[in-house]
């Protein structure tokens, strides 16, 4: 990497910053706290507060599916068993689903992570908008909890994780359980659409000076990308379990065939989100096994301009699958041809970052630390999974096993493959950053290989299931069917992943009390996240980075410079040019607020009574605006103190 | 405690605080919230066009929505489009009675296009309840109100603020960008007006 080329980077020679003192880090120490004990708990913005509750609550979640697919699996782990009875399957599978997807894979990966980390990466104190990523944390958190409460008053969502009409439609599914569902919908995607504002404008407007856009760690890149995704794929499934709780609490026809409603509209709607939310789960894998494998390596990743096409045209031809989900509903041959021919067309981008990742670990200085296992993990999974992709791709082999165990395994490969095995990895990895002390290293282990195995045992068998005509979603089967000990197997290997999770949740509070101190750097990498200490104090940099590479810490010369006259008495932050990263302007980051908590209430009253009473909106929207106007109503002191060193642009 | 180094530097001290446009965060933020609510519409504009498809007679059994208060409206928000052009304009001279002045009248568009509104509701010529097209053009205009009494609701809100001491160069960030936003509503409203009153004649 070459030093800054870029005259407008061109750092003004000396002045050099003197020792700065102990009172400027206590000066910024006081003006970036984050409120302590029980009330201050609901105030908090600084994004690694907010990161590390979406992590954990997520993994909770992560947890609970888990163990749901536990229960199916010992329900399903003999024929004719009557463990579960049909009702609690059918709830069990479609709370699975659902959790997996919508609690736990999207709010893990793309808001827990990247509201933990872009600030970090971008070299900033805090993300852009922080009371509303504190909003986002909040809404989700009464989602899941919304939705989990239903299940436990047995108004579980029973309709599977997609809740096609017109089975879930008011005919078919009467009582709340669909509602829960559909709203439950509302909750998680409002909160990803606020987290992807946060993400995007930090990303844009927040990097340190000199971290150009071909500057940008891969996952910045991802999450830009990801971000964009977001904001065109969820509307689309808000607008659809919106028009079935409208269809199934207000009466609208839109999915009744009878008043002229269309029911594969519900399934266009649903996959114009569900497509592209497989690689929103599926990228933030990619950009943390090419941020392992560069690290790992020890090299700058091969082919970065590639990797960065990669990752956009993914998001781009990410919207143009959909239609392979519903091959079976019977659509025109050339439709389907077509959808054919773009889902096969996703293998190259997909391959071409496979070649850089094998290129960069080929040419590099391999160090095969533990996280990496994870990464290997992944390249057999995924890998697997993406064969079988390849085949379900083509029209006829869809039909053929459509809705059996063979699709399920894919669906698993693909998505435990290039979400789960990258999120362990990504943890081991980051969570020395966050905790300040390294994971069990022999645990870890234990934890990789229970889990590998476990895996495969359980899904690589659901192929052979599925193309011996097993469907999914049935609770039990005859025994003359000889799927027994298929399915015995893969029981245990349920089982032997939840073991490794286990062993996962032991490392973890095991390594609090007892891990090695991580330090700064433990493991020697080359983003910005790794040049503050671990865990990081609220103004996240002492002194301002600026970044001469793409590995800001590896291409930094003996004497990078750091930024100043950003104030350190006040939460001010620097803003920099969308495409260079030239500094441009400063501005005030949001203080610690209760609003957002307040308002996420008020919202969820309005969601939760709609569902029971589409009249209720009246008076629960009173409570909205105001809590709203609330967060939005300048304080007096701040405004004042604003106005006396303001500096309007030309 | 982070050891500090003693290093080159690269002075932003000198940096304005109130930047208009493309350079301020806010700005982005409103305009990403526009692409997310102009997604979410765009659907339903194609839910519409889909339905349309799906039969021959248009619109299936019930009469077209009347036009009298579709196009009164639509003229009203054309006609907004002034104040809110204003008030982005005194808002980067940093002139605050102007802003005073443009915010007051632009809510009183508000208010006159959320009256007519109502009265478009009334001449929709169908319940919701009818059949999917009727449901569909409900949920359209419903959604464009949600945005229209969004803006205005925060119109107001900022007009209110514009009358306080509590007034200073962020708050006229938040004027510019608010008629941004409502050239947004406008152009909706009119795509929309286009969809409920153009499309249920001309297709």
């Amino acid at each position: 990497m070459t030093p800054s080329s870029n005259p407008k980077m061109a750092v003004a020679e000396p002045p050099v910053v003197p020792p700065p003192t102990a009172d400027r880090q206590l000066r910024l120490q006081r003006a970036w706290k984050e409120p302590t004990g029980f009330f201050g708990w609901f105030t908090k913005v600084h994004h690694t507060s907010i990161g590390t509750r979406f992590l954990v609550t997520a993994f909770i979640f992560f947890v609970l599916g888990g163990l749901l697919a536990m229960l199916m699996r010992l329900q399903l782990a003999r024929p004719e068993n009557r463990f579960l009875g049909p009702d609690k399957y059918n709830q069990f599978f479609t709370m699975h689903g659902s959790t997996m997807i919508f609690l736990f894979a999207v709010p893990l990966m793309f808001q827990g992570l990247g509201i933990y980390l872009v600030p970090l990466i971008v070299g900033t104190r805090n993300i852009a908008f922080p009371r509303l990523a504190a909003f986002s944390y909040y809404i989700y958190l009464f989602g899941c909890v919304f939705f989990w409460v239903g299940l436990l008053l047995n108004t579980g969502a029973d309709r599977g994780w997609f809740a096609y009409v017109t089975l879930s439609g008011p005919d078919f599914s009467p009582g709340k359980r669909v509602d829960f569902w559909a709203q439950m919908i509302t909750f998680t995607e409002t909160s990803a659409l606020a987290t992807a504002v946060c993400l995007a404008a930090t990303i844009l407007k927040h990097r340190a000076p000199g971290m150009s856009l071909n500057r940008m760690p891969m996952i910045l890149w991802e999450k830009l990308v990801l971000s964009f995704m977001v904001i065109f794929a969820m509307p689309a499934v808000m607008l659809s379990s919106s028009m079935l709780l409208l269809d199934r609490t207000v009466g609208t026809q839109f999915f009744n065939p009878a008043e002229g409603g269309d029911v594969l509209l519900y399934q266009h709607l649903f996959w114009f989100f569900g497509h592209p939310d497989v690689y929103i789960i599926f990228l933030p894998g990619t950009a943390i096994i090419t941020t392992l494998v560069t690290c790992f390596t020890r090299r700058h990743i091969f082919g970065y301009l590639a990797l960065v096409v990669s990752t956009i045209s993914i998001g781009f031809i990410g919207f143009g699958v959909w239609v392979h989900h519903m091959f079976a509903t019977g659509l025109p041959q050339m439709g389907e041809s077509f959808f054919t021919a773009a889902t096969l067309m996703i293998v190259i981008p997909t391959a071409v970052q496979f070649f850089c990742w094998i290129a960069t670990i080929w040419e590099g200085r391999l160090q095969f630390k533990f996280p990496m296992w994870w990464v290997a993990g992944f390249f057999f999974v995924f890998m697997i999974g993406g064969l079988s992709g390849l085949m379900l791709a083509s029209v006829p082999v869809d039909t053929q096993v459509h809705d059996t165990f063979f699709v399920v395994a894919h669906f698993h490969y693909v998505l435990i493959g290039g979400a789960v095995f990258p999120m362990f990895g990504a943890l081991y990895f980051w969570i020395p950053k966050m905790m300040g002390r390294m994971m069990n290293e022999k645990l870890g282990y234990w934890n990789f290989w229970l889990f590998f195995i476990g895996f495969n045992m359980t899904f690589f068998t659901m192929h052979f299931l599925g193309l011996r005509g097993m469907t999914r979603r049935v609770y039990t089967y005859l025994p003359e069917m000889n799927w027994g000990w298929l399915n015995f197997v893969a029981t245990i290997g349920a089982f032997l992943m939840g073991a490794g999770v286990l062993v996962f949740i032991i490392n973890f509070f095991w390594s609090r009390v007892h891990g090695r101190i991580a330090g700064t750097d433990p493991w020697k990498a080359g983003s910005l996240e790794w040049a503050v200490p671990s865990p990081p104090p609220h103004y996240n940099f002492a002194e301002l980075p600026t970044v001469n590479g793409r590995e800001a810490l590896w291409d930094a010369e003996p004497n990078q410079p750091i930024v100043t006259g950003v104030r350190d008495d006040i939460r001010e932050v620097l803003i920099t040019d969308s495409l260079d990263g030239d500094p441009d302007s400063k501005m005030d980051s949001p203080e610690p607020s209760a609003w957002p908590f307040w308002a996420a209430i008020a919202i969820t009253g309005l969601f939760v009574g709609s569902v029971f009473s589409a009249k209720s909106v009246e008076y629960t929207s009173i409570p909205v605006i105001i809590t709203l106007i609330g967060w939005y109503w300048p304080k007096w002191r701040e405004t004042q103190q604003r106005k006396a060193t303001e500096v309007w642009s030309d | 405690m982070e050891r500090l180094s003693e290093r080159p530097a690269l002075d932003v001290s000198a940096l304005p605080t109130v930047v208009f446009g493309p350079r301020n965060p806010v700005w982005l933020g409103t305009i990403l919230f526009m692409l997310i609510e102009g997604s979410m519409i765009a659907m339903v504009w194609a839910c519409y066009f889909y339905y349309r498809t799906r039969t021959s007679d248009w619109p299936p059994g019930v009469l077209p929505p009347n036009l009298t208060w579709g196009v009164a409206n639509g003229i009203v928000f054309i006609l907004s489009l002034g104040p809110a052009w204003w008030i982005r304009r005194k808002a980067r001279a940093g002139d605050l009675l102007g802003c005073r002045i443009w915010l007051s009248v632009l809510a009183l568009f508000g208010l006159v296009n959320i009256i007519l509104r109502g009265f478009e509701f009334a001449n929709l010529n169908c319940r919701w309840s009818a059949n999917a097209y009727a449901s569909t053009i409900w949920v359209l205009m419903g959604v464009h109100s949600g945005h229209l009494l969004t803006d205005f609701i925060e119109t107001v809100v900022l007009a209110a603020l514009a009358f306080t001491d509590r007034v200073d160069g962020t708050r006229f960030t938040d004027f510019d960008e608010n008629s941004m936003y409502w050239y947004f509503v406008v152009g909706i409203a009119l795509v929309t007006n286009f969809v409920v009153y153009g499309a249920s004649r001309l297709f």
